[in-house]
């Protein structure tokens, strides 16, 4: 392959930094295998004790540059949850930091040059998302029991309507994982793919390779932001759906 | 899937990493492992250290406002306590004024009285001695008279001299 690819003076494989591959040589990949994957997930670990931990142990009433971080992120995704889910989604602010920390964080680490992605895998993303739907789902019938069928019997709506609308809103309540899940893996494997291309691109063009270079920075300068906001918008999507749980009346 | 990376470094992948089942349990078991590794550190350190230095330090605002509340009341406290100093002193100053001026205006009155009694007796006594003089005057005014007289009389006609007569001549000439 690499030959051919030499032939016509591309070599660009933009989906290779996807490839999940073990730690310490072989190429089984079993369950437990140290893998990539068991890198990248050890760093954002790793970097969110960094700043989360060592960041806040001062713990000044005047905070340090690392411990005001932490406190704006906390604070953020604090009032994220009080405001759509309302006091009584509080009590899962734990559960939707660690979400929402895990997958910035990871996104981050993910734009370092040779990075391995992790939140760019539907496998990733889709157990976090089915994570959350069967939660909201099992507190929605635990919370309101009966009453969490209100989500799909829209009373508001003339009653020849509401059937055909609770198929729509049984439809989209199912869709919701898949769209939680793929919208984020999506994100982050297009722009990762896009960068490895147009540095594809710089590389065959050797010397003088602005305009692909120029390209690479304003991709890199955009992804730095749907990072953000990919973490933001999957957050905000899990406190929406938490509130549909607690709160199921349209 | 298509899946024919070897670990070789010159092969490619082809297809789409993303799609390769081989590779989701491992993915699934150390996402999972990492979740609850970080949800346990969250859970157990970062959030309740966070949350509590954001506890004390609006406590802090509030305990600093509350003493700066209080400090300022002490010190529209003791401006009260300073004027209302400031006014009893002016009425003491002024009591003590007061009674300086009765005191005086007292031993004023006292000593007017006293010079009074004493300008009385002095002109009393002056009276009395103007009194003695003009007495003694008169009596030797008399005298001179009755002398004159008895001299005149006995010159101008010998033998008729009235010691008597002549007195009570001389008396009520005087008298008239």
């Amino acid at each position: 392959m690499a030959t051919e690819d030499a032939g016509n003076g591309f070599n660009i494989h933009p989906m290779d930094q996807f490839v999940v591959k073990p730690l310490f040589g072989g190429d089984v990949v079993n369950w437990y295998t140290p893998t990539n994957v068991t890198l990248w997930m050890g760093l954002t670990v790793l970097a969110i004790v960094v700043l989360l931990v060592v960041g806040t142990r001062g713990r000044a009433i005047v905070p340090s540059r690392s411990q005001s971080v932490a406190e704006v992120m906390y604070g953020f995704v604090h009032k994220m949850v009080e405001d759509i889910a309302g006091k009584e989604g509080l009590k899962y602010f734990p559960y939707i930091f660690t979400l929402f920390i895990f997958i910035l964080i990871a996104n981050i680490l993910g734009l370092l040059p040779t990075a391995f992605t992790t939140t760019s895998h539907i496998a990733v993303t889709a157990v976090m998302a089915m994570g959350v739907f069967i939660f909201v789902t099992i507190l929605g019938f635990v919370k309101n029991g009966t009453k969490f069928f209100a989500l799909f019997w829209i009373s508001s709506a003339p009653l020849v309507l509401r059937p055909i609308l609770a198929l729509i809103e049984i439809i989209s309540y199912f869709v919701r994982p898949v769209s939680h899940s793929i919208r984020l893996a999506g994100n982050m494997m297009a722009g990762h793919a896009v960068i490895k291309v147009f540095a594809g691109f710089a590389g065959a063009l050797g010397i003088g390779a602005i305009a692909p270079i120029v390209a690479i920075m304003a991709v890199y300068g955009l992804e730095m932001l749907v990072v953000c906001i990919q973490a933001y918008v999957f957050t905000i999507l899990t406190c929406v759906y938490l509130n549909d749980a607690l709160h199921p009346v349209h | 899937m298509a899946s024919e990376s070897t670990g070789a470094a010159s092969e490619h992948y082809v297809g789409m990493p993303q799609l390769n089942f081989e590779w989701f349990p491992n993915q699934i078991f150390w996402l999972l492992v990492t979740l609850v590794v970080l949800y346990f550190i969250l859970n157990r350190v970062a959030l309740p250290r966070i949350a509590s230095v954001l506890a004390d330090r609006s406590g802090a605002i509030q305990r600093d406002l509350d003493k700066a509340e209080e400090m300022k009341r002490q010190a529209v406290d003791a401006e009260d306590a300073y004027n209302k100093a400031l006014l009893d002193a002016r009425s003491t100053a002024n009591d003590i004024v007061a009674e300086a001026k009765a005191d005086i205006q007292k031993d004023l009155d006292k000593a007017i009285a006293k010079a009074d009694a004493e300008i009385a007796a002095r002109s009393a006594e002056g009276e009395k001695a103007i009194n003695a003089i003009r007495d003694n005057a008169k009596k030797s005014v008399q005298d001179v008279a009755n002398t004159t007289a008895a001299e005149i009389v006995k010159s101008m006609m010998p033998g008729a001299a009235d010691a008597k007569a002549i007195k009570a001549a001389v008396t009520a000439r005087l008298k008239g």
